[in-house]
C-alpha cells in the first residue's frame, strides 16, 4: 500500500508567533519553525499501516526552503522518500491555492492513501482533507481517531462531541489524523542517519504543470487587510487564599452577578 | 435587500438547531438578508422553522433527502453550490464546526470563492474580524473572489431575535454519485451528559493537572454543576487520563469564548490559552502564586484548589437554595 502523508512546516506554538507588517503573511524567516504537531501523527499512522500491510511512504511538503528541515523529521521517523514542492511564487497564497498545488503534487505520485494532521497550528483551519477530497474527487475520512484499513476499503472513527462517527470509503482516500490516534516514535539514531541518504525530490510550481501568476499573495482568494496586538486586559486582582479564599471567590462571582 | 446563505446547524437529536446557527443568523444580517438552508433528513424544516423565523430568517430553503445524512459533508456543499448558483446571494454565512468548516471550503472549490473560518464578526463591506495565534493577534480580512463564504466562531456573538417570514421554498436534492463518497456508518455517543455543550456553554470551568486524579474531577464537576456549567480540561490533564479527550480546551483541543472561564489548577501555557483567551472573564485557582494564568485572569485566588473549590460550591449551592 502506497501512502502520501502532508507535512507541514509552522512557527512552534510555544513562541510568540508574528505577521510581517510588510505584507501581513506570516513571518516564517524569521520564526522558530518545527514540524506541525498534528502531522507527527499522520506519520507514524502511515509507518505502521506499512509495517501491515508493505509499500512505500512518501512525504509531501508545500512550504520555503526551511521545510526541508520538517522534511527531514518525517524521514527520520522512518518515511522513505519526499517530494519538497517550494516556488518563491507560493508566498502568501491562500488555502483554496495551496490545495491545488497539493493537488498537483498528489496527481504525480501513485496512492492509495493520503494522511495529513487534523489541523495545522498556524491556520487552525482544519479544511485541507476537504479541499483536497473535492479537487481530486477522492473520499474524505476527516478527524480520525482509529483509522483501519481492509482491502480497499478504509474505514475511520471521526472524533465528534461526546462519541465518534464510524466513517467508510473506498480507495484511494484523504484520511486526518488527530492526536487520539496513536503515539509518534521518536526518531532514533539510526534513523536520523538514514534519513541523510533518502531522496528528497525539489519541484517548482511550473514542473507541476500550474502557472505561477495564479498562486500567491496577488492573486489569494482572501487577504488580510490588518492586524494588531490584542488590547491587553486590564490588570487583575490576585488575592491568597488565608481560609478565606471560597468567600472572596464567591464574592467575586456575586459583584459579578455571576451567581 | 441582498440574500445571504445561512446552513442551518443542527442539535444532535436533528429536532432543533444549536445556538450556533442563531448566531449565524444574526452576523448574517449584518449582510443582508438571512436565508437559512435546512439540509437534513425528511422532516427536519418543520421541527427548526418557528425559531429560525424568530432569529430572522426571510426564507427557509428545505433541502431534505436522506442522502444528506447518510454521507459526510459532501452532499449538503452540493446543495448549497446549486442554490448559490441559482440565488446569486451575496455572501454564505456557516458556523464554524469541523464539519461547518469542511462545508465552507467545499464549497469555496466548488463555486470558484474564498473563505474565511473562525470569523468574530463582520461589517457590512464584509470585512471580518479573525483572532490568531493563540487569541495573541487581532486580524482584519476581506475575500476577493466569487462568494464571499465566512464560518462564525462559537460564542463570538449575541444571538438577537428579529422576527421575520421564514417563507419555506423547497430544494429538489439530487445528490450526485461522487458525494456519495464517505458513508456515515453510525453516530456513537459514549458520554452523556446533562452539562451544557463546552464550546456554547456560557460558563467555563476546566481542571489541569493539578487536580491530580480522575476520581478528583469531581471538585471540577462540583463547581461547574452549582454554576450551570461545562466542564473542560487541560491537555496535561488529558494526557493523565483525568478526563476525556473531547473535553480538551487550547490549542489542540476546544476553543472556547464563555462569559466566564474558571481556570483551576491550570498553569497557563500558551497553548492552553490558545482555546481560552477571548473568554469575557477569566477565574484562576492555583497554589502557584507565579502561575502564567493570573497574567491573563480577572481574578485569581491563590491557594490549594482541592480546600478552595469545595468550599466555594458549598456555598454557591446554598446561595441558590
Ligand atoms: C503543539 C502543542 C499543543 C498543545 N495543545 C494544548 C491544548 O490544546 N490544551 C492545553 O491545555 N495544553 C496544550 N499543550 C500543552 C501545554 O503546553 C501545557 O503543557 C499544558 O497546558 C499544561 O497543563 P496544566 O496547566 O494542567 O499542567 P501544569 O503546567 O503542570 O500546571 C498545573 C498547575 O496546577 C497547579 N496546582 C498543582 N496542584 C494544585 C493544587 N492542589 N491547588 C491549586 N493549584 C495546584 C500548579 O501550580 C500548576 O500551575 C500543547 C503543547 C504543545 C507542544
Ligand atoms: N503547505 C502544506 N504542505 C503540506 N501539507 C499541508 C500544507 N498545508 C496543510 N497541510 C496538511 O493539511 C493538514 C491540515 O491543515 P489546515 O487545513 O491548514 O489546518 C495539515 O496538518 C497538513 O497535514
Amino acid at each position: 500500500m502506497n501512502i502520501v502523508v502532508l507535512v507541514k512546516q509552522v512557527p512552534d506554538s510555544g513562541t510568540e508567533r508574528k505577521l510581517d507588517p510588510a505584507d501581513n503573511t506570516v513571518a516564517r524567516a524569521t520564526a522558530d519553525n518545527v514540524i506541525n504537531e498534528m502531522d507527527e501523527y499522520a506519520i507514524e499512522e502511515a509507518l505502521t499501516l506499512r509495517e501491515a500491510h508493505g509499500g512505500e511512504v512518501t512525504v509531501l511538503t508545500v512550504g520555503p526552503d526551511t521545510a526541508k528541515d520538517a522534511i527531514r523529521k518525517a524521514l527520520s521517523m522512518g518515511a522513505d522518500k519526499a517530494v519538497h514542492v517550494s516556488d518563491p511564487a507560493m508566498h502568501g497564497a491562500c488555502a483554496p491555492q495551496t490545495s491545488a498545488v497539493i493537488a498537483a503534487a498528489l496527481g504525480q505520485l501513485e496512492y492509495d492513501l493520503v494522511l495529513c494532521g487534523a489541523e495545522s497550528t498556524d491556520g487552525q483551519v482544519s479544511v485541507m482533507p476537504a479541499l483536497l477530497a473535492e479537487r481530486l474527487g477522492i473520499p474524505q475520512l476527516s478527524g480520525a481517531r482509529k483509522l483501519t484499513v481492509e482491502g480497499s476499503t478504509a474505514r475511520i472513527e471521526r472524533q465528534t462531541d461526546g462519541g465518534y462517527w464510524e466513517l467508510e470509503a473506498a480507495l484511494p482516500a484523504i484520511v486526518s489524523t488527530w492526536d487520539t490516534i496513536n503515539e509518534p516514535r521518536y526518531p532514533s539514531f539510526k534513523g536520523i542517519m538514514a534519513a541523510k541518504k533518502k531522496p528528497v525530490e525539489v519541484r517548482t510550481l511550473a514542473e507541476l504543470g500550474l502557472d505561477p501568476s495564479t498562486i500567491g499573495l496577488g492573486t489569494a482568494t482572501s487577504q488580510v487587510l490588518d492586524f494588531a496586538g490584542r488590547p491587553p486586559k486590564g490588570e487583575g486582582v490576585k488575592v491568597p487564599d488565608e481560609g478565606d479564599g471560597a468567600d472572596k471567590l464567591v464574592g467575586y462571582l456575586v459583584a459579578q452577578k455571576i451567581v | 435587500m441582498a440574500e445571504v446563505l445561512v446552513p442551518v446547524e443542527l442539535d444532535p437529536a436533528g429536532t432543533g438547531v444549536r445556538k450556533t446557527t442563531l448566531e449565524a443568523l444574526t452576523l448574517a444580517r449584518v449582510l443582508g438578508e438571512p436565508s437559512a438552508v435546512v439540509l437534513g433528513a425528511p422532516g427536519t424544516a418543520a421541527s427548526v422553522r418557528n425559531v429560525l423565523a424568530e432569529y430572522g430568517a426571510a426564507k427557509v430553503y428545505v433541502a431534505e433527502s436522506p442522502d444528506i445524512d447518510d454521507f459526510l459533508v459532501a452532499p449538503k456543499a452540493e446543495v448549497l453550490a446549486q442554490l448559490v448558483a441559482g440565488k446569486s446571494p451575496a455572501a454564505v454565512v456557516i458556523p464554524s464546526s469541523a464539519e461547518g468548516k469542511e462545508i465552507a471550503g467545499r464549497l469555496a472549490i466548488k463555486t470558484g470563492s474564498g473563505f474565511l473560518t473562525d470569523v468574530t464578526d463582520v461589517t457590512a463591506d464584509g470585512t471580518a474580524t479573525q483572532v490568531a495565534f493563540a487569541g495573541s493577534t487581532i486580524v482584519h480580512s476581506t475575500v476577493t473572489v466569487g462568494t464571499p463564504i465566512y464560518t462564525v466562531r462559537g460564542n463570538s456573538i449575541t444571538p438577537e431575535p428579529a422576527p421575520a417570514d421564514a417563507v419555506e421554498e423547497t430544494v429538489a436534492v439530487q445528490v450526485s454519485e461522487a458525494a456519495k463518497a464517505t458513508k456515515v456508518v453510525q453516530r456513537v455517543v459514549e458520554q452523556k451528559s446533562d452539562r451544557p455543550e463546552l464550546t456554547e456553554a456560557s460558563i467555563v470551568v476546566s481542571g489541569g493537572r493539578g487536580v491530580a486524579s480522575a476520581e478528583n474531577f469531581s471538585v471540577i464537576e462540583g463547581l461547574a454543576d452549582s454554576l450551570g456549567a461545562a466542564v473542560g480540561a487541560s491537555r496535561a490533564a488529558v494526557d493523565s487520563g483525568f478526563y476525556p479527550h473531547s473535553f480538551q480546551v487550547g490549542q489542540t483541543g476546544k476553543t472556547v469564548s464563555p462569559q466566564l472561564y474558571i481556570a483551576v489548577g491550570i498553569s497557563g501555557a500558551i497553548q492552553h490559552r490558545a482555546g481560552m483567551q477571548t473568554s469575557k472573564t477569566i477565574v484562576a485557582v492555583n497554589k502557584d502564586p507565579e502561575a502564567p494564568i493570573f497574567e491573563l485572569a480577572d481574578f485569581g485566588v491563590v491557594g490549594d484548589l482541592n480546600t478552595v473549590v469545595p468550599a466555594a460550591t458549598e456555598q454557591i449551592t446554598a446561595r441558590k437554595g
